[in-house]
């Protein structure tokens, strides 16, 4: 039995890889080592998070490969560090917002008239307000803690994506096979998660990769203007804003994280096109 | 025989197609193998098929197009002297549209709906420069009038909404003879029409075909259409040729066992059924209904049926069929009347029915492709039923939907595919286990043959109702397609613009003396014969004087 169920993972994996263009499979390899950079922080990191290993701003040196930051920081170690943060709060923001958004949105689409109206207009309202303004006044009001920031990240972006899955799933909805449903006497949930959900898989994973890249340069912004990550943990964005000064000065101390950070969206954007470009299209059965 | 005599020329044509499955190298599939045909002035030739048989792949080749990853392998296509294989792009676009002209089976979706028709129709003629803005519009007037449009003059100012199916078809073919081509290729432009429209456009394709004296070749699966206008017919399976001759050879003395199948399509017919002295299983009294309350879609439609028998409802598009089968199935409230199931009467809307309400009246789609979810096995779809309204699972369930799939005459090996992995007639008959698997009383079919081809349609049929005798389960069975309807039906009920214009057993509904509409709608089924078109036309005139 688990022999069967590794043999068919691993094929599903060939097949996904085999399903990449060469540029998404480099991208893969980015990612995968970034991922593993922030699994394995306090092992692979040279220094501790926090501490000062030499002068600040040094150039690149054997001892520290990427040079320090303003405090004298190993700039490689907080980048390792900082993945972490970057990637558990970007990523549990993201999967939040798609649960909620899909979810709804789903909803809106199969329930359609006064549940649809509502939460469409409701879902209106939140993206009437500049997400970037919203997120200001919440997070400068409410208490700086992980769980808001995620939340505050996750709802907001769950208004794009209510309105993908909303269109998505109207498209799907009008399908014979849902009806079927409906006059077989299923319920709204069975619908939603049987019929529509493994329809709309495709365009919403390569949604999920734009969202996350959205997400992680939300939480750059937010860190960047102070609310984000509060120092001294590390995070990419403000690693760019602590060190941007030295800019002026001719060190690329702030370089180092922004490049971390576009090597990150480039990387998933690939990955994301890469699987648009072979799964747009509802046809169905085993390979698509 | 030189090229000069011929307007189209084709030889040993040969067309493939590359095949693309992800992970693996593609691979080149030959669709089409050794064609050869030609084609005079003022020749018609029917190109006849099932699906797949690669009608309108050669159609298409013969404009030196290929579609969809379609390549031109092998042999050689002249058209007016020229070998359109070795022309260069510049020559074939000149080719196109000036030589040859291409009628589209959906003319609804070859016109572009922002613009007016008139523009569209002379747009070619302005694009290749063969006459001035005038001259073109006049020229399509005279189109228009001898296309037999209404309002000739004032045609080419609407827009594609603003005219019917029919004539849009007919505005297509104006488009496609305002260049004054050589020849013209026409892929099945009656197929998505009505029947009674079909005839008139038929009438007028075959007429100006005569009159401007130019070559045509006439794709499509229909051979009682094919009969009516072509001068020859090839008869094509599997991208190879089977038959080719005269159109009387064709029709009166098949050669090929295939043709000869063609040709008696419809053989069968089950006797119908005799009173029934139980409580009828479905009535629906007095229904009215609409989308928007305004435009009555049903007008006091009463009709029964009875346990083990067949009520077709017949009508064309828009007469309210379909609307019918909404209304009895719960989707859409009547606005008055009433659905009664043994003599019990239903909710009108579908969330207040209960599991048994539902259980007992299943549906079977048009389309098979979007009536099963693509992401389901057929063990799923066949399986949920029994899951849901039985409570079966595990095993027992297995055993159930592989009974199920010996009963639709597919094997156990059917049990893990993908409906990807189905053909046509093969979805629908899992379509047909999925309805059997609620063990219902009554099946409503919704033009389940209509989208398949006629032999594998027959199989279909054959299967329902043998699954009638062995259950006594009921069909209301809505279809356009009279041979249908005669070879099937206990009961029959004409419906036209929302009513019912005739209603009663086959055996009194089939005979005459008709109504207006019955009569209309019988004699515009096209017959396997030579000459029908021209009969029908000519008694009508008759009438009409």
């Amino acid at each position: 039995m688990t022999a069967t169920a590794t043999t068919v993972k691993i094929s599903a994996f060939t097949r996904f890889v085999a399903m990449l263009s060469p540029g998404a499979r480099v991208a893969a390899v980015v990612l995968l080592l970034l991922l593993a950079a922030a699994l394995l922080a306090p092992w692979i990191a040279p220094y501790g998070e926090n501490e000062i290993v030499g002068e600040f701003w040094e150039s690149f040196s054997a001892r520290s490969w990427l040079g320090t930051d303003q405090l004298g920081r190993d700039l490689l170690t907080r980048l390792i560090y900082g993945a972490q943060n970057t990637f558990l709060i970007a990523g549990t923001a993201t999967l939040l917002s798609f649960t909620m958004g899909g979810f709804l949105g789903f909803i809106a689409a199969v329930s359609g008239g006064a549940v649809d109206s509502l939460l469409s207009r409701l879902n209106d309202m939140m993206m009437a307000i500049p997400t970037l303004i919203f997120a200001l006044v919440i997070l400068s009001v409410m208490p700086s803690s992980l769980i808001v920031l995620i939340l505050v990240m996750g709802v907001l972006d769950s208004t794009r994506v209510f309105r993908l899955s909303r269109a998505v799933a109207v498209d799907i909805a009008v399908f014979d096979f849902v009806e079927a449903a409906r006059l077989r006497g299923e319920r709204t949930f069975w619908i939603i998660s049987r019929e529509i959900l493994p329809n709309a898989l495709s365009p919403l994973f390569a949604e999920f990769g734009l969202r996350f890249a959205f997400a992680v340069l939300f939480l750059s912004t937010l860190s960047f203007l102070g609310l984000g990550i509060q120092p001294p943990e590390a995070d990419w964005g403000n690693m760019v804003r602590d060190n941007r000064d030295g800019i002026i000065y001719g060190i690329p101390a702030a370089l180092i994280p922004a490049a971390a950070i576009a090597m990150l969206t480039i990387s998933i954007n690939l990955i994301v096109d890469s699987v648009i470009s072979r799964t747009s299209s509802l046809k169905g059965g085993r390979d698509a | 025989m030189t090229a000069e005599q011929n307007i189209l020329r084709v030889n040993q044509l040969q067309i493939s197609a590359t095949e693309q499955v992800s992970g693996q190298p593609s691979r080149r599939i030959v669709i089409v193998e050794d064609i050869s045909f030609d084609l005079k002035r003022g020749q018609v030739l029917g190109l006849i098929g099932e699906s797949g048989a690669g009608k309108s792949t050669i159609g298409l080749a013969s404009m030196a197009y290929g579609r969809g990853g379609c390549e031109i392998t092998g042999g050689e296509v002249w058209l007016d002297g020229i070998d359109v294989l070795k022309a260069t792009p510049a020559e074939v676009s000149k080719l196109r549209g000036v030589t040859v002209a291409y009628v589209a089976q959906s003319a609804a979706a070859s016109f572009n709906p922002a613009h007016r028709l008139g523009e569209q129709v002379i747009e070619a003629a302005l694009q290749h420069g063969l006459m001035g803005r005038a001259e073109a519009a006049e020229f399509a007037i005279d189109l228009f009038n001898r296309l037999g449009l209404p309002h000739p003059e004032d045609f080419g100012n609407r827009y594609p909404h603003q005219v019917s199916g029919g004539q849009l078809q007919r505005a297509m073919t104006a488009m496609a003879m305002c260049c004054r081509p050589q020849l013209i290729v026409f892929d099945e432009p009656t197929t998505a029409l009505d029947v009674t429209t079909q005839i008139s456009v038929l009438a007028s394709i075959k007429q100006v075909i005569r009159e401007s004296n130019t070559a045509a070749l006439y794709i499509t699966h229909d051979l009682a259409v094919v009969a009516q206008i072509a001068d020859e017919i090839m008869v094509l399976r599997n991208g190879r040729m089977i038959e080719h001759g005269s159109t009387d050879q064709i029709i009166n003395h098949p050669r090929d066992e295939y043709t000869r199948s063609l040709v008696s399509t419809h053989a069968s017919e089950w006797a119908e059924a005799g009173d029934s002295d139980h409580e009828p299983v479905l009535v629906a009294s007095n229904i009215t209904a609409a989308y928007d309350k305004t435009n009555l879609v049903l007008q006091d439609v009463s009709v029964e049926l009875h346990a083990g028998q067949t009520l077709s409802i017949v009508g064309e598009s828009g007469s309210g069929k379909s609307t019918l089968a909404r209304v009895i199935t719960g989707l859409l409230p009547p606005l008055e009347g009433d659905v009664s199931l043994h003599g019990k009467l239903l909710p009108p809307k579908l969330k207040h029915r209960n599991k048994e309400q539902l259980r007992v009246m299943q549906m079977i789609y048009q389309m098979p492709d979007v009536a099963m979810n693509p992401r389901h096995t057929v063990s799923t779809i066949i399986g949920r039923p029994l899951e849901f309204y039985f409570g079966i699972s595990g095993d027992e369930r297995r055993s159930k939907v592989i009974d199920l799939l010996r009963k639709i005459e597919l094997g156990e090996e059917f049990y893990d595919r993908y409906p990807a992995e189905l053909s046509g007639g093969q979805k629908q008959r899992v379509c047909i286990a999925r309805a059997l698997a609620a063990n219902p009383e009554l099946i409503i079919c919704d033009e389940v043959t209509s989208a398949l081809d006629s032999l594998v349609a027959d199989g279909i049929l054959n299967l329902l109702m043998e699954l009638q005798e062995e259950s006594n389960v009921a069909y209301l069975f809505i279809t356009h397609d009279l041979a249908t309807v005669r070879a099937i039906s206990d009961t029959i009920a004409v419906m036209y613009q929302g009513r019912l214009v005739r209603y009663g057993k086959k055996s009194t509904v089939l005979e005459p003396p008709y109504d207006d509409y019955t009569e209309l709608l019988l004699s515009s089924v096209p017959a396997m014969e030579i000459g029908w078109l021209e009969r029908v036309l000519e008694s009508r005139g008759e009438l009409s004087n």
